[in-house]
């Protein structure tokens, strides 16, 4: 469980970038924050992995304040994934995966079998272990990255916009992949984003996030879907979008769901 | 400490600065040689620098001529031109140009090429000839970076000019030589000193003179607030 | 050829001590301005005062600096100790600024991204930065190994042999084809030290030589 207690960040000579920001995050499940550039997502999300110490307020996983813990054992612990990977680029593959048990003390050759299992488990061939990530697409690169966040077996996951740099095709697969994974792996997952359908794709609870981390409203996609709180809330999740308008119409006898152009987009399961 | 007060006083002394021999003249004939040989190479190389730079073809001949330079030990250079001309300024002079010339030619070929190919563009855009382009608007844009070629070359005919006492009467590197000879460490420090100040001196004219040809092309580019309105409010992964 | 065929033993023992006297100053000259490249690049304020004095230390002339050395650091002048100060001084004077770039070349995202799994900062240095720094890193010290190999024949002027030793006398014996084994045999041996350098920097980086390669097609399972 992750909360976040009044965290308040403010970057010297800048405005603020978070305000009084408090969350409770449950274990085992998927949280989305979502909002445009400056609502202080990025913020939030890196004072768990203490890269961003807040200004104010004070940040718990299981009852424990961060900030008692040492941050470089604390980042080992946690999983990241980065919008453009973060490889590092002289290192092979499977070395990348096996960064973090390395360092923790696990043996090479230990961590190489383990990273090149995970390999398989993020959908990729093992084979590309040997390669270097300059050698991989956008979409391998985000695979591996993955990888490397569950080498560890950490609870908690951090994922920072980590699929904002591929492609729409590939990231389509990505979100798939993390579902499934996720599904088996039952982590703590914060994730953020600021495309509101991946949001409600992905999160079992999603925040939506104004300027300066103010929340403008948190629910399950189908409650904010269903009852925006404000028209900030309508405006950004596209309520009155013309393809979120669906409505059913009958075609030969079978239920068409077509959206507010008139455009269908599916078939009522019967 | 006591090495340098020897030197001191070697300098101070009034005997050493009149006469042929004297740190004035061995001054002005280092100078000189070193003024000669840098116009020379100047006048040689660049031109054909600009040219390149201007043209980009023959940038790898620019490349092989400087790293070959490098390469070449100096001393070998002045004391096989010394035994081929004999005693006398002809053989240092020429080795002196010679090294110059891969510094000049460098610097006036980087500087030339890196200027920006959307200003050339637009220069010739709005009907500038090639001439015109090469004087008002490379040749201005390149004034750094071929300063600091003449400043490299400059650098190291000073340095040069000392060794080419080895083969001539001539400049500040007598004192050393003839220090060596006779082992009086105090003129050969004092020299030694005085061929340092010069080099240095020369460094930091040099320097203050590219910073104002840089100063000149950057200062309208680089206006603080217009940059520092541009961060964002957060550090975010754009 | 003729002067060669008779006095190949002197040449090689003259390269023996050309070696001795430059691979010593060239690991010296890496040594020493690696770390201070590094705390230019971490404290650029620091950083500007290094770099112009270390520029202004490559301005000083080669024979001058021999002769103040001994009396800054009590070593007699005739000696491979003043040889080796003075290249040193010089290698470390043009790395410093490579070494700083090479720093800065490192991407600061890669660099964070280290810290956010959790290297400590000690590792960010050895495991990241150093490694991603080679490349920049390398092309200088070639650049200084070439004028360091080619510095060391100044020292026979003041006595200290090495192949610089063969332009001294060459000259003043009047032999060109000694002075000319000198300066081929010191600039073979430059290309020697570069070879090397070039074949320890493909071995040691190994993802720079395939970077520029295409990303390879992809080839997920599932």
């Amino acid at each position: 469980m992750i909360e976040f207690e009044t965290v308040s960040k403010t970057y010297p000579g800048q405005s603020v970038a978070v305000a009084d920001f408090s969350l409770v995050v449950p274990s085992h499940r998927t949280v989305v924050l979502v909002g445009s550039s400056g609502s202080g997502k990025s913020t939030l999300l890196r004072t768990v992995n203490r890269m961003v110490e807040p200004t104010s307020g004070r940040v718990l996983i299981d009852d424990e304040d961060v900030r008692e813990r040492d941050p470089v054992a604390l980042r080992r612990s946690i999983g990241y994934v980065l919008q453009h990977g973060g490889l590092l680029p002289h290192r092979s593959v499977l070395d990348n995966i096996a960064t973090v048990p390395v360092l923790k003390g696990t043996p090479k050759r230990r961590a190489r079998t383990a990273a090149s299992e995970l390999l398989e488990r993020v959908g990729l061939d093992p084979k590309i272990g040997r390669r270097y990530p300059g050698q991989l697409s956008g979409g391998q690169q985000q695979r591996v990255g993955v990888a490397r966040a569950l080498a560890a077996d950490p609870n908690i996951l951090l994922m920072d916009e980590p699929f904002g740099a591929v492609d729409p095709i590939m990231r389509r697969e990505l979100q798939e992949e993390l579902l499934r994974l996720q599904a088996e792996l039952h982590k703590t997952i914060v994730f953020v984003t600021h495309d509101i359908d991946e949001a409600f794709l992905l999160g079992d609870e999603v925040v939506v996030l104004r300027e300066g981390g103010v929340i403008a409203q948190r629910g399950t996609p189908a409650e904010i879907l269903g009852a925006p709180a404000d028209d900030f809330v309508r405006d950004f999740v596209g309520a009155d979008r013309a393809e979120r308008e669906l409505h059913i119409t009958t075609v030969d006898g079978r239920s068409i769901a077509v959206d507010g152009t008139g455009r269908p987009v599916g078939v009522l399961a019967p | 400490m006591n090495l340098f007060l020897d030197a001191l006083a070697w300098l101070t002394d009034p005997a050493h600065w009149t006469g042929p021999g004297g740190v004035p003249t061995r001054v002005l004939q280092h100078l000189a040689i070193t003024f000669a040989a840098v116009t020379a190479a100047a006048i040689l190389a660049l031109p054909a620098g600009v040219l390149i730079g201007h043209t980009r073809k023959g940038a790898g001949l620019v490349g092989a001529i400087a790293g070959a330079a490098r390469a070449i030990p100096t001393l070998g250079l002045l004391t096989l031109l010394g035994l081929a001309l004999g005693i006398g300024l002809k053989a240092p002079l020429i080795a002196l140009i010679v090294l110059a010339v891969p510094s000049v030619l460098a610097g006036a070929y980087a500087g030339v090429q890196n200027v920006d190919t959307a200003i050339t563009g637009a220069a010739r855009a709005i009907g500038m000839n090639p001439r015109q382009i090469v004087f008002q608007v490379e040749i201005p844009l390149a004034a750094p970076v071929l300063i600091g070629g003449l400043r490299a070359a400059t650098l190291q005919v000073v340095a040069t000019a000392t060794l080419a006492a080895y083969t001539a009467d001539f400049g500040l590197g007598r004192y050393l030589f003839s220090g060596l000879k006779s082992r009086d460490y105090a003129e050969m420090l004092a020299g030694a000193l005085l061929v340092a100040a010069l080099a240095l001196l020369l460094e930091l004219l040099f320097a203050a003179g590219q910073r104002l040809a840089a100063k000149r092309i950057a200062a309208p580019a680089h206006e603080k607030g217009a940059a520092e309105s541009d961060s964002p409010r957060e550090k975010e992964p754009v | 050829m003729n002067w060669l065929s008779l006095n190949w033993p002197q040449v090689i023992e003259l390269t023996r001590d050309h070696l001795l006297l430059s691979a010593p100053a060239l690991l010296l000259s890496v040594l020493i301005a690696v770390p201070i490249g590094r705390l230019a690049q971490q404290r650029p304020r620091i950083g500007g005062a290094l770099l112009g004095a270390a520029s202004l230390l490559y301005a000083i002339p080669a024979l001058p600096l021999l002769i103040i050395i001994p009396a800054l650091f009590g070593v007699p002048l005739r000696s491979p100790a003043t040889m080796v100060i003075a290249l040193t001084v010089y290698g470390v004077a043009l790395l410093v600024r490579t070494a700083a770039d090479a720093f800065g070349s490192v991407d600061p995202r890669v660099r964070e991204a280290a810290v956010a799994v959790g290297h400590s900062p000690r590792s960010v240095f050895w495991r990241v930065d150093l490694p991603l720094a080679v490349p920049v890193l390398l092309a200088g010290v070639r650049v200084v190994a070439v004028s360091t190999v080619s510095l060391v024949t100044i020292g026979a002027l003041i006595g200290v042999p090495s192949l610089g030793t063969l332009l001294t006398d060459g000259f003043q014996r009047g032999i060109p084809a000694e002075v000319a084994t000198g300066i081929i045999a010191t600039m073979a041996l430059a290309l020697l030290f570069d070879a090397l350098l070039v074949a320890a920097g493909r071995a040691l980086t190994p993802w720079a030589t395939i970077r520029h390669e295409r990303p390879l097609p992809q080839e997920e399972t599932t």
